[in-house]
Formats: C-alpha cells, sequence, structure tokens
C-alpha cells in the first residue's frame, strides 16, 4: 500500500510539473499576456506596396506597439494592397485623419506600420478605413532614383563645359 | 532470378501483414482504453515507469540543448550586431522542432524500448496466454495502460524539455554571454505565438507520442517470443520510432508552418 502512495505521489508531481511547463510556456514566452485580443477592433489601410510587411507585423505609435498586421489583400480593381490592421482594445482614440506609413526597424530589421494621429475631433471607428498613407521605401528603387539623378547631374555639367 | 523476385513478393506480402496486424491492434487496444480507465491504478504504475522515471533524462537533455543554442546562436547573430534576437532563436527552435522531436527519440530509448522489452519478455514466457487461460484480455490488462501512459507521458514531457532548456538557454544567454534580459525575454514574447507556435508544438509531440507508443507496444505484442527475437523487436523499437517521428515531423512542420 506504502509503496502505490509513494508511487501515486511522484505521478502527481509529474502531472504538475508538465502542466505547469506549459503554463510556463504559455505566459512567459509567448505573446500571450502581451497582448489581449478580447477587445480589439480593426482598421484597414490600402498601400500603392507594402514591401515586407507581413501579416503578424507590429502595427506602433510614437514607437509603442498598439496592434499588429492582422491580414494582406490585393485589390484587384484599385491595384492596391489591403492591409487589415487589428489595434488593442485600450488604444482606441486616433482621428480619423491619422496617416500610416511602413517604416523598416534598423537597416536589416522587419517592417512595421507606424501611425501618425492628426488633428480631427472624429475619432476613427471599428472597421474604418486609414485615408493617407505612405507605401514601404523599396532600396532598389531608391538607389535607381539616386543613379538616374546622379547621371543627369553629370550630362549636364558635362554640357557646361563644352 | 525468378527466386528473388519471388522473396521480393514474399518480403511485400509480410510488409502489409504486418501493417493490417499492426492496425487491428491499435483498434482493439483504444477499444481496451475505457477498462483502464476504471482501473486508475494500472494507468498509474505505468504513468510512473514511463514518464516520471524519463524526467531526469529529458530535463538534463533539455538543460544541455538549450545551453548548447544559446552558445551557437550567440556566436552568429553577435556578427550581426543582434544578439538580441538570441531568445527568440532559442525558444522558436526549442518549441516548435527540438522540444517535440529530442523529447520523442529519447522517450523512444529510454521508454519505447523497455516497453517493447517488457512485453515481449511476457510474451516469451508465456504470461501474456497465461492471462488468455484465465479470461483475463492481455490487451485489456498489459497493452492499453502503457499506450495510455505513454500517450499521456509525451506531450507533458516535450514541455518540460521545452520550459528547461529555455532556461538553460537564458542562463547561458544572460548569464555568462552578457546579453541584455529584458530584451531576451521582450523579442521572445513578441515573436512567439501561443497557437501559431506553442499549440503546434504540444500537438506534434501528441502525435509523437501516439506513434512512439504504438510501434513500441506492437513491437513487443508482435514479437518472435524467443530471447533473439525480443532483442530484434527491441532494435527495431528504436529504429522505426527515430525513422516515423523524423520523417512525420517533416510532413507536420509542412502542414502547421508552411504558407501554401
Amino acid at each position: 500500500m506504502k509503496q502505490t502512495k509513494t508511487t501515486e505521489l511522484f505521478v502527481g508531481v509529474f502531472i504538475a510539473a508538465g502542466v505547469a511547463a506549459l503554463f510556463v510556456l504559455a505566459m512567459q514566452v509567448s505573446n500571450l499576456s502581451s497582448f489581449s485580443q478580447a477587445d480589439g477592433y480593426t482598421l484597414t489601410a490600402r498601400f500603392e506596396n507594402i514591401g515586407g510587411l507581413k501579416v503578424r507585423s507590429p502595427v506602433t505609435v510614437g514607437g509603442v506597439r498598439v496592434g499588429r498586421v492582422a491580414y494582406i489583400d490585393y485589390d484587384n480593381d484599385r491595384f492596391e494592397a489591403v492591409v487589415t490592421l487589428e489595434m488593442d482594445g485600450r488604444y482606441n482614440q486616433f482621428p480619423d485623419d491619422t496617416s500610416a506609413s511602413i517604416y523598416t526597424s534598423g537597416l536589416l530589421g522587419e517592417q512595421y506600420i507606424a501611425l501618425e494621429p492628426g488633428g480631427s475631433e472624429d475619432l476613427l471607428a471599428n472597421g474604418s478605413e486609414i485615408e493617407m498613407t505612405q507605401s514601404a521605401l523599396v532600396l532598389e528603387k531608391l538607389v535607381g532614383k539616386f543613379l538616374f539623378n546622379k547621371a543627369a547631374e553629370g550630362n549636364q555639367s558635362a554640357e557646361g563645359e563644352e | 532470378m525468378l527466386e528473388w523476385i519471388r522473396q521480393l513478393g514474399r518480403g511485400g506480402f509480410g510488409l502489409f501483414e504486418k501493417l493490417g496486424r499492426s492496425n487491428l491492434f491499435i483498434l482493439k487496444t483504444l477499444a481496451g482504453i475505457p477498462s483502464v480507465l476504471g482501473r486508475p491504478q494500472l494507468l498509474i504504475a505505468q504513468l510512473l515507469s514511463v514518464g516520471v522515471l524519463s524526467l531526469l533524462l529529458i530535463g538534463i537533455s533539455g538543460l544541455f540543448v538549450g545551453m548548447v543554442l544559446a552558445l551557437q546562436g550567440y556566436n552568429t547573430l553577435v556578427d550581426f550586431g543582434a544578439e538580441e534576437s538570441l531568445g527568440v532563436v532559442v525558444a522558436l527552435s526549442i518549441v516548435r522542432e527540438l522540444g517535440p522531436v529530442v523529447t520523442a527519440l529519447l522517450f523512444a530509448g529510454r521508454a519505447g524500448s523497455a516497453l517493447t522489452a517488457e512485453i515481449g519478455l511476457m510474451k516469451a514466457t508465456e504470461q501474456l496466454s497465461g492471462m488468455e487461460m484465465m479470461a483475463v484480455d492481455p490487451i485489456h490488462r498489459v497493452i492499453a495502460p502503457r499506450f495510455l501512459a505513454g500517450v499521456l507521458s509525451m506531450p507533458l514531457l516535450a514541455a518540460i524539455f521545452s520550459a528547461v532548456g529555455i532556461y538553460g538557454g537564458y542562463f547561458v544567454g544572460v548569464g555568462l554571454l552578457g546579453v541584455d534580459d529584458g530584451a531576451f525575454w521582450s523579442q521572445m514574447q513578441s515573436k512567439v505565438d501561443l497557437h501559431e507556435d506553442i499549440y503546434n508544438g504540444v500537438i506534434k509531440s501528441l502525435v509523437f507520442g501516439v506513434v512512439v507508443t504504438w510501434i513500441a507496444v506492437f513491437e513487443g505484442y508482435d514479437t518472435v517470443p524467443t530471447s533473439e527475437g525480443v532483442s530484434r523487436a527491441t532494435t527495431r523499437t528504436v529504429v522505426y520510432s527515430a525513422f516515423s517521428v523524423l520523417g512525420l515531423d517533416f510532413v507536420l512542420t509542412a502542414l502547421m508552418f508552411g504558407d501554401y
């Protein structure tokens, strides 16, 4: 009988340790505690070019994370990318002339959406669209433009010398 | 030449026969599980030998796997000035892959081989047929509790492996190599998703638990009842478990994390 009691004790400790490990994984390791979707709301924004933006990329205001990208779609008629943002319910006071831009964190970092609140009295409601957007900077385009300008300048100065 | 083709045919028959037997066997075992729940003592005894006694092996392996990952990850990441991402690297590789897979391989070596040898020896010494003589179904009395214990233990062991491994990575990364404490955890928390990463890891470990325990109890039950047969069955358990775990891992990963 004593044998079975210690057995039961060990098995109980084992199961408790396993459940505790799962709990640690859920609370400490994953983003469960930092982001609650319970009372969130969604916004949409249209971009000409989203660059390397991905689902689950962060949405920030002034560097503070206030939501994330929930869904990315392409509008066949207007040839634009439609990004759905899932916002944290605690931050629901954005004016309806808020603008959205896609930036890159660091040189090699991931891309994120930065919101800049405007001055309007009316607030953005659940499901509304952010009108003012700025597309992602594509490095190749920038380099191409820079080289083109340089070449044009070079031609001008060459013509001036003649 | 003709003889060779005949042998191939015989081998093919043998393979399909065995697959069919193992499927019938798992059905009978599943049918026997309700009777185990009526007698939890049987299950608890098996949970002790399958789960609790594997705990030390799993814990120590998890600790060292996490520490090695932190060391290797740090040396690569520091070149890019991204050593704060160490927490993400360690947590994602352990929770998604190494936790379930390494636990399943260790589990097959530690508990699976023991199950096969025990059941095989019971068959070789005719304990199983003795039970049948006494109108006790050996599948209900011997196989089902062991199967259930293995299936229940695997996810718990994998979760312990992952948690211990992440703390091992934390000790090496933050304690020894000087990665920032807050960045280690906050980057990890922002990148590891509860559904996408942790639930899928648990599902993986559950699948591996079913497969490894199934192979172990079936090889034991199906063994040639001699000492050589038991030794071969034990070897086959470890080999087949390793193959199926690694193969299934690819399939599951493609289903869970592939974007197609």
